[in-house]
């Protein structure tokens, strides 16, 4: 079942009206985690305030568990939990004040779906008498994410929660999104981190206010269709220009501490290797490298 | 309901929290009842003055004893020449000059007529024209005194009586005016920062992003201001009695009554404005030169309105704290009824209608 429909949405902005989300259409299945996956300025947070009913696009129509994002606005309200990506709690009330009131608003209470937080709100239930503003970064975003929560809504936004935020409670943060799609809540995520993009059932692409791609992770990288070598040397900016000049290539880019590349036709290792010999280059190493959500997405950019 | 009540309790934490705006809310009318009390007054009091007394005769020393023994002057050392004098007066030390000519008392006995020569400086022409007056009625109250022996055939004497405040003490009059002034600030300034900086953190998104109404949310940050300002108006009232000794002629609940529609009228406006802006600065600027300078300029307690050009005067006519001015001398220092005192309030009344409901329409319920 389709929880979240979306055609054709199209929003610009200013005078010179410059395309912030040109043509999007996507959907998203009743209980899935889908991912909106991007750069800064992507669009990503335009598409997120027209779901939330905050913006009007320009052209297209959007529907969330069949409601239309325009005409039925106040019942879509009631129904949605959304996570702007500015952090937006009152800083200076404490972790309880600000659940509570979050759970006032939408007339529940905590008690009453406190099963559905309990596994996050655990983690910050020591500093509940501790002012919102006064919290670290990931246990900001663990409170705003049980004050979205706190209403059982049908559809989580979650606008980059996990920008500004440690590595460990990145990795924590997305356990909790796991745990929630168990409860049949669909959630759309937006990102700019690659690496994140795997936890996600299904992701969409997006760069420049167009969807380049919308598939499973897996889809995506499977049909990534050339062979991706790594290769590594003693200079990577030495490395980086040889491989430049490399008649037989596709694509090359520095790719952590290795150099992403791939041929134009007919993958061969021992030429390469010889050419950037004759260039100069030493303690040169490649091998075969796994495909990433990264490399498609630099595909697609090509 | 329950939703209302948590809005508005958090409204108050808010406020409560926040030392600087607690600071404002309640420091700002004391200190400027104060002010306003006792630095900032139009009275004339104690003012430098210099007689010149040539005559040194039993007439001129009892004039003298009489112009020393009233609050408003204070004598300072005779100075001998008219060059003294002159310079006296352009480094501003003294205000005015009483100089009695030689064998003043022998003229008046004898020619029965005597001058005094009085100089003022007319730099501030309207404190010039006070202190000559007071010099004049003593003058005159040296006269009658004299002529109580043998009145004069043909008198006509006016009967002054200053009503309402027949001290002529400046607080009457900037009291009720400090109050329009206070409120207005407050209120004003106060409610638009509180919802424009839901704006500007963001929090408005999510609040957008709920089943609350928009109504709700403009009622429930009002009401923590108003309960606030009604405590203000207390304690103005109680400086005004206590401190500044004036008494309230009028029913002080219809005060208190009126002073609320007034909080009522200026939290409608600190909400439209809020409405219209979106940064904290912008709205601060505006409540403070929007609301400030209309209320000093136009209200009426500084300048007075029937001396302005007519479309001054037709302007003083949109601003909520001309009405409100006019509404608190009536109740407090003329001690009047609702009757004299309804349109003024129905004006109010409609003011505050217009601006809620153009707020209403106005509120964006989407971003931008």
């Amino acid at each position: 079942m389709e929880s979240v429909v979306v055609k054709n949405i199209t929003k610009t902005y200013g005078k010179e009206k410059k395309a912030a989300v040109n043509d999007v259409s996507f959907s998203v299945n009743k209980g899935e985690l889908f991912g909106l996956i991007g750069p800064d300025g992507a669009g990503k947070t335009s598409i997120f305030r027209i779901l939330t009913t905050l913006l009007l696009a320009d052209n297209g129509s959007a529907s969330i568990d069949g409601l239309d994002v325009v005409k039925d606005f106040k019942s879509i309200r009631n129904t949605i939990g959304y996570m702007p990506g500015k952090f937006s709690l009152y800083q200076d009330l404490t972790v309880e004040e600000n659940l509570n009131f979050f759970a006032t608003l939408f007339e529940t209470t905590i008690q009453e779906n406190y099963d559905l937080i309990k596994d996050i709100y655990i983690q910050i239930e020591p500093f509940k008498t501790r002012r919102a503003g006064k919290l670290s970064g990931g246990m900001k975003q663990k409170l705003a994410l049980c004050c979205a929560l706190i209403h059982k809504p049908n559809v989580l936004f979650l606008d980059e929660p996990t920008t500004g935020v440690d590595p460990v409670s990145r990795k924590e943060f997305w356990e909790m999104l796991q745990k929630l799609k168990k409860q049949d809540i669909t959630i759309i995520v937006s990102t700019p981190y690659m690496d994140e993009a795997n936890l996600c059932d299904r992701i969409a692409l997006i760069q420049d206010g167009k969807i380049l791609s919308i598939d499973s992770p897996k889809n995506i990288i499977q049909n990534y269709p050339d062979v991706l070598f790594a290769v590594k040397a003693a200079n990577m900016y030495e490395l980086l220009k040889a491989l430049a000049e490399y008649p037989n290539r596709l694509m090359s880019y520095a790719f952590g501490e290795f150099a992403h590349f791939s041929f134009k036709e007919n993958p061969n290792k021992a030429d390469l290797l010889q050419f950037l010999e004759t260039k100069g280059i030493k303690n040169i190493e490649i091998k075969e490298a796994a495909v990433t959500i990264e490399d498609s997405f630099i595909k697609l950019l090509s | 309901m329950k939703q209302f009540l948590t809005f508005v309790k958090k409204e108050f934490l808010h406020v409560l929290r926040d030392k600087k705006t607690l600071l404002i809310l309640f420091g700002m009318p004391v200190v400027q009842i104060l002010i306003f009390g006792f630095a900032l007054t139009n009275e004339v009091k104690n003012s430098q003055i210099v007689v010149v007394d040539y005559a040194k005769d039993i007439a001129s020393q009892e004039i003298i004893t009489k112009i020393e023994a009233s609050r408003y002057f204070e004598i300072r050392k005779s100075l001998a020449g008219s060059k003294e004098l002159e310079a006296a007066f352009r480094t501003g030390e003294i205000k005015m000059a009483v100089i009695f000519p030689e064998g003043f008392n022998n003229q008046l006995l004898h020619q029965n007529k005597a001058q005094i020569q009085v100089l003022a400086d007319a730099s501030d022409p309207n404190n010039a024209t006070t202190l000559t007056n007071y010099v004049s009625s003593i003058i005159n109250d040296y006269q009658t005194e004299l002529n109580q022996e043998n009145p004069l055939p043909l008198q006509i004497k006016p009967e002054v009586k200053m009503l309402y405040n027949p001290q002529l003490k400046g607080a009457p009059n900037f009291v009720p005016g400090v109050m329009a002034l206070v409120l207005m600030l407050v209120c004003v300034m106060m409610t638009a920062i509180a919802i424009v900086k839901e704006k500007e953190t963001g929090t408005m998104e999510i609040l957008l992003v709920s089943p609350f109404k928009p109504l709700m949310v403009i009622l429930s940050k009002a009401v923590p201001y108003l309960l606030l300002s009604m405590v203000n108006v207390i304690s103005i009232l109680l400086l005004s009695v206590f401190v500044l000794d004036l008494p309230i002629e009028g029913n002080i609940f219809l005060l208190f009554a009126e002073s609320t529609l007034f909080i009522i009228t200026c939290l409608t406006l600190g909400i439209f404005i809020s409405v219209k802006t979106d940064s904290q600065q912008t709205a601060m600027l505006i409540s403070l030169l929007g609301m400030l300078l209309p209320t000093l300029l136009f209200s009426g307690f500084m300048f007075p309105i029937e001396n302005m050009p007519l479309p001054l005067q037709w302007f003083s006519n949109v601003v909520p704290s001309k009405w409100y001015y006019i509404i608190v001398k009536g109740i407090m220092i003329k001690g009047l009824g609702f009757s004299y005192v309804w349109k003024e309030t129905l004006i109010l009344f409609g003011i505050t209608i217009f601006l809620l409901i153009i707020s209403l329409k106005s509120f964006k319920i989407r971003l931008s």
